[in-house]
């Protein structure tokens, strides 16, 4: 007889071309204690397993939730055996399979480095023609650079509640990447009255005119479920990267992509004509309040 | 016979106006001045425009937008940077020629007496939907790769402020020649001196 501890959902970590970035975001999770006692961790490159890892690379263990950190290269090899056939067996008799990362989600940086070799375990990029098509309705894909704790987190207790997790075209949860990065950024009224920041790491000005932020054009809870609880790079002083994007990385990720001053990407389903039109109008208003240091501004009283 | 409707009395109004600002001067013109040209009462001119400042504002952005809708028509046009500097050349000319009354305001009462204008129509606020095409315009012409990607202002000032000088210089009948005959020079020059290096 099963005892109510042998429930527990199982799960292998396993990692493709990877640079641990998503294990150590992942460990820094506020309440992973709970969440590790929810599940049976079969085998994980950091955290205590119940399997060792040439167990892992037998085939011949089953668990219910197979987690792929990084690019899936074909002709890689973790201790002679291919990743490849590891992610076939894995993939075919688990019932759930999170693609962990935007190189595990579409290639990310590795596929930027061998983008005719490597890919994402569904997506290349923004195109649906990765290894795992055939299983397509198990994967999930969690993308960022790395990912935010608490987005695996939420997946996870998901699936351990017996829940649904609803998906997007590009197989994120809605629930997370519903919301742009721009939503609840601490710049947005910098923003909406078109007031750019003179550098990096300022608390005043918008980031998005100058130093490249991808913000409202990426689908992320960046600034919604803060990091560390308390921040974001945006908040910061630092622009958004957009790495939770299929084209992420991009060149120049500091800078503003412009067209004789005008920025080359507009905010997500904004006509450029009408973007233009408010931009202009907004510059045109002077607000003095937003012009210099916030501490420095006096109020009438 | 049809009625005539409170939008086209108000147009008649936007033209007439049109005509004694850039003819007269702005300063020079009265109420009483436009409410003759479009045959009604004085009283009856304040149920269209508030006072001759509000017209006024009515007036650069009637401008705008038309001068707008024109180069839209243009940036839809799948056609080289090139050629569409030339059609804006010439919607510009055209316009300074057929309807001098538009391009004489702009030059000569918006750009002339900024008090009037200073307090609603600072900045882009009247002629947003004019400058707004001339931003979709250069964007695609760097897109293409067919414009030197620079700042807007400085193509921008090259632009219009070339198209603006001839045709001022064209109303003070300094040019020896219609306007028609410098199109082609002078669309090559702007592409010459916009174009990727």
């Amino acid at each position: 007889m099963h005892s109510k501890q042998d429930k527990k959902p199982s799960i292998i970590w396993f990692q493709g071309l990877t640079c641990n970035g998503n294990t150590h975001s992942f460990l820094n999770l506020e309440n992973l204690k709970n969440l590790l006692d929810k599940f049976e961790i079969l085998s994980h490159p950091s955290l205590p397993s119940t399997q060792n890892f040439n167990t892992v690379l037998s085939c011949t263990l089953e668990c219910d939730i197979f987690i792929f950190e990084g690019a899936y290269d074909p002709l890689m090899k973790r201790n002679d055996t291919l990743v490849s056939k590891i992610v076939e067996y894995y993939a075919k008799s688990t019932k759930h399979i999170i693609a962990l990362g935007s190189c595990a989600s579409f290639g990310g940086l590795f596929k930027a480095s061998a983008p005719d070799r490597n890919s994402g375990l569904l997506f290349n990029e923004q195109e649906k023609s990765g290894p795992l098509l055939k299983y397509e309705s198990k994967v999930i894909n969690i993308s960022g650079c790395p990912i935010h704790p608490e987005w695996l987190a939420y997946t996870l207790h998901m699936i351990a509640k017996g829940r649904e997790v609803e998906i997007n075209k590009l197989h994120r949860p809605i629930e997370l990447y519903s919301t742009l990065a721009h939503h609840g950024c601490t710049r947005n009224e910098y923003f909406e009255w078109k007031v750019d920041a003179d550098d990096f790491g300022e608390k005043e000005g918008c980031l998005y005119y100058k130093q490249g932020c991808r913000a409202p054009m990426t689908h992320s809870s960046c600034n919604k479920i803060l990091w560390n609880e308390v921040s974001s790079k945006t908040r910061v002083g630092t622009p958004c990267f957009g790495c939770t994007e299929p084209d992420f990385p991009r060149q120049n990720l500091f800078a503003t992509k412009t067209n004789m001053s005008i920025p080359e990407d507009v905010p997500i389903g904004i006509a450029k004509r009408s973007y233009l039109t408010m931009a202009g109008i907004a510059k045109t208003f002077h607000i003095k309040r937003l012009e210099g240091k916030l501490i420095d501004y006096k109020t009438a009283d | 016979m049809a009625r005539i409707t409170k939008q086209e009395r108000r147009v008649s109004i936007i033209l007439a106006a049109l005509k004694l600002f850039s003819e007269k001067g702005f300063y020079i013109t009265t109420i009483p001045d436009i409410a003759k040209k479009v045959g009604m009462s004085v009283g009856n001119f304040y149920n269209y425009f508030t006072s001759k400042d509000a017209l006024a504002k009515e007036l650069i952005m009637y401008i705008s937008e038309y001068l707008g809708k024109s180069i839209r028509e243009i940036n839809d046009k799948d056609i080289p940077t090139e050629e569409k500097i030339y059609e804006i050349v010439s919607m510009y000319f055209n316009m300074a020629d057929e309807r001098p009354e538009m391009i004489e305001y702009f030059l000569r009462v918006y750009l002339s007496n900024r008090e009037v204008f200073e307090d609603g129509c600072e900045g882009m606020l009247c002629v947003s939907a004019f400058v707004t095409e001339m931003m979709m315009f250069f964007d695609n012409g760097v897109e293409r790769g067919e414009l030197h990607n620079q700042d807007f202002f400085s193509a921008f000032g090259l632009f219009m402020g070339y198209l603006g000088g001839m045709v001022f210089l064209f109303g003070e009948k300094i040019l020896p020649e219609p306007l028609e005959w410098y199109k082609e020079s002078i669309s090559q020059n702007i592409y010459n001196a916009l174009k990727t290096r």
